[in-house]
């Protein structure tokens, strides 16, 4: 059952990346426009640049 | 027409730029028109090539634009005639301090979630390895270790997301009151505290894996409900500035300067047109006109005005010219007057007592008593004190409120949008209860059952030729009734060389023979009808040897007269309160069928009898929308307001309704009666989940296992049962409306 000493905080460690990302998207304003997002998905003005 | 087109002349918006911290110019702007994906990159491209400008970025969800500019200089009148000229409106916005403390709070609540949902889930990632390892073979050193983790994980998680209900359950007790985050905190503090002890001691069960559950389920239930506040307050708000009227300033060197309401200071000149609204209260400094101030006072009847007299906000103005000179709050006695009548009010309806609070304070005394009887039968019954503590603990964590905290806001939500879809938005929290209650409905007559523009009332008597003509005309004059002429004939461009005549009419040469809009006498009639009705105001229109004579009044809402058949079907009592004279509130109260109803009414006789029918023991809903309905909105048990509402009426309200009729207050009252209806299912759906759980808490029976399952298993089941508010039932009235449109769309078709 050793393995578990380390395989356990590795899977909280990944659980806590989860954590930073949304805390990161959260203060980067990815939530404050839902219907935008969805709608900007659709523009190809940077594709042609 | 009550508005100015921005643009005419030099716009000021330098009211609404804010500098940031970095010391770029940033602006809001509502737009009006933006609803596709094209729509998106056509603004931000049309904004960001003009020069200067750093950025634009368009949300979508709030319809707002945000423009950043470069240099120290912000060109704000560019952005609106650029805009203007793709076809969008764009309204100078400014966000109020509540909605940006919403807002914070919103970014604070999914934090926390965040922070909860990931002990959840890693906890329960161990928890459940735990719970098989009690039937199969775990040896004591792992249960130990995961314990631990556990511990590490949720202790400082639960700390932080634990916030919203601590605060709220600290301040309930300063205020000596029971709320439901008391008995909430207390389980969770001591769910943690007895589950550390037992990982000390080595002991089989820990309850990390509840506590955390608990705290997602119930910040889960208050990120919707204040996503919901959020979008309603937000929506709202871009109303508010979408009809946000422009006033003309004069400066100084008597140049006239054209900015948005929001920004006038008290002290400062504004010019009033004929026919415009006027902006702001204030003084006449200058100028003779005649006001109609049917928003203020619901008196439809004219007054003239000269140097020296009061002018309100919202009045329209008659022939005549004026200049103000704006005057602060605190200077008109009219509103301060309606305003203290107004908070005296408000104060009385905050004593309102919610369903969940009084849930709440019959439900938390009860548990905790049940988890003291439960520690004292066990020490009765010589268990050893440990156990007994135990068990005690495992109580409180299992009777913890989780469905019942749930059960009403969850209602609440999908209630709100329901409404929200309608066209009400909600402005109080517990309006939604305060309406359910609801059995008599007060309605105020001006700008309430009848529409806030005049309109022209024997329009369908009128040749349509002659009418397009009185439309063409009155499409040049400025006259406040010729809005309502312009407004019933097709749309037409006005005579090329139509000409105004102030205090009489305008003409024009249409066709062969001139054609003349305005009074009697200007147009050569002679009508011996003039003065029959006094609730109408004529004008007159000749044209070549014909003439007609419109007759222009406030009219009815179309469904005015359904919506009040409506309310009675429901059996409540409906009766109108009005500020204008008697004879122009009767044949009103005769076509809707109401026997009580008073005219020439002060405000603050329609507060006073407003609490006389609540005395009567009724539950009073005042439908109202000018500043004199403002006491009387605030002082009813509930109520409701049209958009068009001057802003203090709105502020009384509990809801604001959008559109051209008052079905929104049935609507209303339906939704609300069904979500009291479910929010009382739901709690008593979960009192008989507490009948089953807490006497097999009270045994000794429950384990951390079958504390998660019972736990969540409540809270879906009363978030389902929440789901069921969304759908207001058809009525059959419905049906029957749909198939008579049906059948006068064929009439119209046929050549008949």
């Amino acid at each position: 059952m050793n393995v578990l000493v380390y395989l356990v905080p590795l899977a909280v460690a990944l659980g806590a990346l989860w954590l930073a990302c949304f805390l990161w998207s959260l203060r980067a304003g990815q939530y404050e426009d839902m219907e935008g997002a969805a709608w900007r998905i659709l523009s190809d003005e940077d594709v042609t640049k | 027409m009550s508005g100015l087109e921005p643009g005419l002349e030099a716009l000021d918006l330098t009211h609404f730029i804010r500098r940031d911290d970095d010391g770029a110019l940033t602006m809001d702007f509502a737009i009006e028109g933006s609803d596709c994906a094209a729509c998106i990159d056509d603004i931000e491209g049309a904004v960001g090539d003009l020069a200067g400008v750093a950025s634009a970025r368009l949300n979508v969800a709030s319809r707002r634009l945000s423009v950043r500019w470069r240099d120290g200089e912000a060109r704000a009148q560019a952005v609106v005639e650029r805009l203007a000229a793709r076809g969008y409106r764009a309204h100078a916005f400014e966000m109020r301090r509540l909605e940006s403390d919403d807002q914070e709070r919103m970014r604070f609540l999914l934090r926390c979630l965040a922070v909860a949902a990931f002990a959840m889930m890693n906890v329960m990632l161990l928890s459940v390895a735990v719970w098989s390892g009690a039937v199969s073979d775990i040896d004591r050193e792992t249960r130990d270790f995961f314990h631990w983790v556990s511990a590490i994980l949720v202790l400082p998680a639960a700390a932080y997301a634990g916030q919203p209900f601590f605060r709220n359950a600290l301040a309930g007790l300063r205020a000596r009151r029971l709320n439901m985050d008391a008995p909430i905190s207390l389980g969770v503090v001591l769910a943690l505290g007895m589950s550390l002890y037992e990982t000390w001691t080595h002991a089989a069960h820990a309850y990390f894996d509840s506590a955390a559950m608990l705290l997602v389920f119930l910040l889960a239930g208050r990120v919707l409900d204040q996503a919901m506040r959020l979008k309603m307050r937000a929506a709202a708000a871009n109303i508010a500035a979408l009809k946000g009227d422009y006033a003309q300033r004069l400066d100084d060197g008597g140049e006239i300067v054209v900015v948005p309401v929001a920004a006038l200071r008290s002290g400062e000149r504004v010019l009033v047109r004929p026919g415009e609204r006027v902006p702001a209260d204030g003084l006449v400094i200058s100028g003779a006109s005649d006001l109609d101030e049917s928003v203020v006072t619901g008196e439809t009847q004219r007054r003239s005005v000269e140097t020296g007299a009061q002018a309100w906000a919202g009045s329209l103005n008659g022939a005549g010219a004026l200049t103000l000179r704006v005057t602060a709050a605190g200077e008109s006695s009219l509103i301060d007057e309606a305003r203290r009548l107004m908070d005296r009010a408000l104060e009385a309806r905050s004593r309102y007592r919610l369903l969940a609070d009084r849930a709440a304070s019959v439900y938390s005394p009860f548990v905790h008593l049940t988890a003291a009887c439960t520690l004292g039968l066990w020490l009765l019954l010589g268990a050893d004190a440990h156990f007994a503590l135990i068990t005690a603990i495992s109580v409180l964590i299992i009777t913890c409120p989780c469905a019942l905290a749930l059960a009403v806001p969850a209602v609440q939500v999908v209630a709100s949008g329901a409404l929200f879809r309608a066209g009400l938005y909600l402005n109080a929290p517990d309006a939604l209860e305060r309406l359910s209650e609801i059995d008599h409905v007060v309605f105020d007559k001006t700008g309430t059952l009848t529409l806030p523009m005049k309109r022209v009332a024997n329009a369908c008597e009128i040749a349509p030729d002659l009418l397009a003509v009185a439309g063409r005309l009155a499409r040049s004059s400025r006259h406040p009734l010729a809005g309502a002429v312009a407004a019933c004939a097709p749309v037409q461009e006005p005579f090329p060389d139509a000409r105004e005549e102030t205090g009489a009419g305008v003409r024009a040469q249409a066709g062969a023979a001139e054609a003349r809009l305005g009074s009697a006498a200007f147009c050569g009639v002679e009508d011996d009808r003039a003065t029959q009705d006094a609730d109408v105001s004529a004008l007159y229109l000749r044209h070549g040897a014909r003439w007609a004579r419109l007759e222009i009044r406030h009219a009815l809402r179309a469904d005015a007269a359904a919506t009040v058949a409506q309310l009675r079907a429901r059996g409540l009592g409906v009766s109108i309160l009005s500020g204008d004279r008697e004879a122009a509130v009767a044949p009103v109260a005769a076509r809707l069928g109401v026997e009580d109803w008073r005219g020439g009414v002060t405000p603050q006789d329609k507060i006073l009898a407003v609490q006389a029918l609540a005395r009567q023991g009724r539950r009073v809903l005042m439908v109202g929308d000018g500043l004199n309905d403002a006491p009387a909105l605030a002082g009813a048990h509930a109520a409701l307001s049209p958009i068009d509402a001057v802003e203090m009426a709105r502020a009384g309200a509990d809801a604001v309704f959008l559109g051209d009729g008052l079905q929104p207050v049935v609507t209303a009252l339906d939704v609300a009666r069904k979500a009291r209806m479910l929010m009382r299912q739901n709690l008593w759906a979960s009192v008989l989940y507490n009948v089953i759980a807490a006497p097999l808490a009270v045994a000794g029976l429950v384990t951390p296992l079958i504390a998660a399952a019972a736990m969540s298993g409540s809270s879906i089941l009363v978030v389902v049962n929440a789901l069921r508010a969304r759908a207001p039932q058809k009525a059959a009235p419905a049906t029957g409306a749909r198939s008579s449109a049906r059948m006068r769309g064929k009439f119209a078709r046929s050549p008949a």
